[in-house]
């Protein structure tokens, strides 16, 4: 929530990255999540990670149970995509990507 | 197990328990759930083993110090604060004072997309900052298995859960963790594989309409436990699993005697009345007065400043209390004094288990010395036609008030027809005294009997007694064994009309055979005394007769000398000549 207050402008896909610690399967999520976003979302998004090891009690405010879990926050609704996002496809069609695009 | 269960007390000893402090449970279980472990409790839809883990945490944080975390699957923190408070719990006010933590976990399928790899360390981290944040030594997972129809990912679930299982141990903390029962297996995704240590079963039938819940400790991994199912029951303070006790026969028992109320009664039991502490059963057929008998121990309890408590199955307070006052018996003085409590309900008002927990939390609250139940045999139309669930429960009650050292009265409805000597339910066994009242039907009327079948521990008396109902009470009396048996009623009264006849008559006899005695003596003296005249009478009339010869001699001398003088002969010397 303080991050919102923080950005002077709003993206139109606002995107956070939930992870525990930097294993393999976070960084490999990272990894896959702004390889279609650059290709799909240019300029049009903004990624915020957050570590529960670092703050937990983060967890809670968007049912977060799996990791690494993304969450869009817009355009809404709500979605989520937990997993490594390693399959393009199956991301696209969670973020709701190709019509909105 | 047997290995262990044969040194139970050094198992005990090396098994550390938390005490859940549900009433009853850590009886069962000698102790609580494992410490420091996870424990499984599973059962059906509705069955409270939401209730079962909330309260195990409530009464931690509020009773043993221990703050809780409850991790929920299924309801809001809200939900659950709310149908806790029913039951006594105000969940926010523990939650306000940092005694415990409430996370609603939620997943909704149709807000998620799967792809790749992922885990749960989400879980694990909202979990473990919930136990740092209070120092919190128990936790509640409120059914896990929630996740499976959230994530589709069956096995990194199991591994995961698996894992959190460990992880839990490892932490230290003691857990509950609910299952929904599945079809042929303990919960849904088969989870009691990775719960080994504590599994507990609850269980809620429906029997003739009316819901019994039952609990059962499946497996308890190093230590002894009751492996009997136990019903229970969710009431105003929580969960009640019953009995408190009954894994033991070892209540201390007592010498004292009490009164049972009756003069006779006592006299038949050594004069002295039942021991403290022992259970009484009174059978007999409808109207033997069963009922009347309980209500004179209960009178003499309470005249001694004793507490009873009467359980009635089959009569409201105000028709025992009219009943009684019929027969001199007034135990309305003691409901005002306090010392009296008459709990009167239908037996199918409820399950077993209910009537079970009211009478223990009776017993806990009011403490009383003498307890009646009246009659147990109602019991059996309380919905459960199970004969030994009805023998089970009365083993409960009778067990409890031993431990109490309170003194039980049973009463029992024997059937007519059926032999005497058994009760329907089998419960004769574990009584101490057995009283037995029946009907002896002759000459056109009924009469009551009373006999002591048994008694332990006391040389009672094997008589047959009548047992009379007058307005002071009953009486019991010396009953006549005739040709065709006791002889009771007007009959007895005849047989005490024969018998003063009798006695008239042999007196009379007496009295005629003394007359007639004293009459022949009479007789005899006279009879003597005429004797005693004869022989007077001939004695005299010898000594007349003797007289009469010297007499005539003399003058027969006489003349012979006369004639001789006048004959000029010799002097007559020579008397006997003349002959």
């Amino acid at each position: 929530m303080a991050t919102k207050r923080e950005a002077n402008t709003r993206f139109e896909y606002e995107l956070r990255l939930y992870i525990a610690g930097q294993t393999p399967k976070s960084l490999q999520a990272f990894a896959n999540l702004t390889k279609i976003c650059e290709e799909f979302l240019m300029g049009r998004y903004r990624i915020e990670i957050i570590d529960l090891v670092e703050k937990p009690q983060l967890a809670r405010g968007h049912q977060i149970l799996a990791v690494p879990t993304l969450v869009r926050t817009l355009p809404e609704p709500i979605r989520k995509i937990i997993g490594d996002l390693s399959n393009k496809e199956r991301v696209l069609v969670g973020l709701d990507i190709r019509s909105a695009g | 197990m047997k290995v262990k269960l044969s040194s139970p007390t050094q198992q005990e000893r090396s098994l550390p328990k938390c005490r859940t402090g549900i009433t009853g449970f850590d009886e069962i279980t000698l102790g609580g759930l494992p410490r420091g472990r996870p424990s499984l409790i599973c059962g059906g839809a509705g069955c409270g083993k939401t209730l079962f883990g909330v309260e195990f945490l409530a009464r931690g944080a509020r009773e043993f110090g221990e703050p809780g975390v409850c991790i929920s699957f299924e309801e809001t923190s809200d939900d659950l604060a709310q149908n806790a408070i029913s039951l006594g719990f105000d969940l926010k006010a523990l939650q306000r004072s940092k005694k415990l933590v409430i996370d609603y976990i939620h997943i909704d399928k149709s807000e998620i997309a799967e792809t790749g790899e992922y885990d749960l360390e989400g879980l694990f981290i909202r979990i473990g900052s919930a136990i740092d944040a209070i120092g919190a030594k128990r936790v509640l997972l409120d059914t896990p298995e929630t996740l499976f129809s959230g994530l589709n990912d069956e096995g990194v679930l199991r591994s995961e859960l698996r894992r959190l299982f460990r992880w839990l141990k490892e932490k230290g903390v003691t857990a509950v963790i609910t299952g929904e029962q599945g079809e042929g297996r303990l919960t849904r995704y088969g989870i009691e594989e990775y719960i080994s240590d504590c599994v507990v079963l609850l269980d809620h039938r429906l029997q003739n309409g009316i819901v019994t819940r039952r609990l059962r400790v499946l497996k308890y991994r190093g230590s002894m436990h009751g492996t009997n199912e136990y019903p229970f029951l969710i009431e105003h303070r929580g969960i009640s699993v019953l009995p408190v006790t009954s894994l033991g026969l070892a209540h201390k028992i007592s010498d004292e005697r009490i009164s049972t109320g009756v003069a006779g009664l006592d006299e038949m039991l050594e004069g002295q009345g039942f021991y403290r502490g022992s259970s009484i059963l009174a059978t007999g057929t409808a109207g033997t007065g069963k009922t009347s008998l309980a209500a004179h121990l209960v009178d003499a309890a309470c005249a001694r400043g004793e507490s009873c408590l009467f359980f009635s199955f089959e009569e409201s307070p105000d028709q025992i209390l009219r009943n009684m006052r019929s027969i001199g018996i007034d135990l309305a003085r003691w409901i005002k004094k306090g010392l009296l409590h008459i709990h009167a309900r239908r037996p199918t008002a409820h399950g077993l288990e209910l009537h079970l927990v009211e009478m223990h939390n009776l017993l806990e609250e009011r403490k009383p010395r003498v307890v009646v139940v009246d009659p147990i045999s109602s019991l059996m139309s309380g919905g459960s036609q199970n004969v030994n669930d009805v023998t089970n429960m009365i083993l409960r009650i009778i067990d409890r008030l031993k431990q109490l050292g309170t003194t039980g009265f049973f009463t029992a409805l024997t059937p007519g027809g059926g032999a005497l000597e058994a009760t329907e339910l089998k419960v004769s066994s574990l009584v101490d005294t057995w009283l037995l009242l029946r009907d002896v039907e002759s000459d056109g009327e009924r009469n009551r009997v009373l006999y002591v079948l048994k008694s332990r521990g006391m040389a009672h008396s094997n008589q047959v007694r009548e047992f009379l109902m007058t307005g002071n009470g009953v009486e019991l009396r010396e009953a006549y064994l005739g040709p065709a048996g006791v002889l009771t009623g007007s009959a007895r009264l005849a047989q005490e009309a024969r018998e003063r006849e009798e006695e008239v008559k042999v007196k009379q006899e007496g009295e005629d055979r003394q007359l007639a005695l004293t009459r022949k003596l009479r007789a005899a003296e006279a009879r003597m005394a005429a004797l005693e005249a004869q022989k007077v009478s001939a004695a005299r009339e010898l000594e007349a007769l003797a007289l009469e010869g010297k007499n005539r001699s003399n003058s027969i001398l006489e003349q012979r000398a006369e004639m001789a003088r006048s004959r000029k002969v010799r002097s007559p010397k020579a008397t006997g000549t003349g002959a």
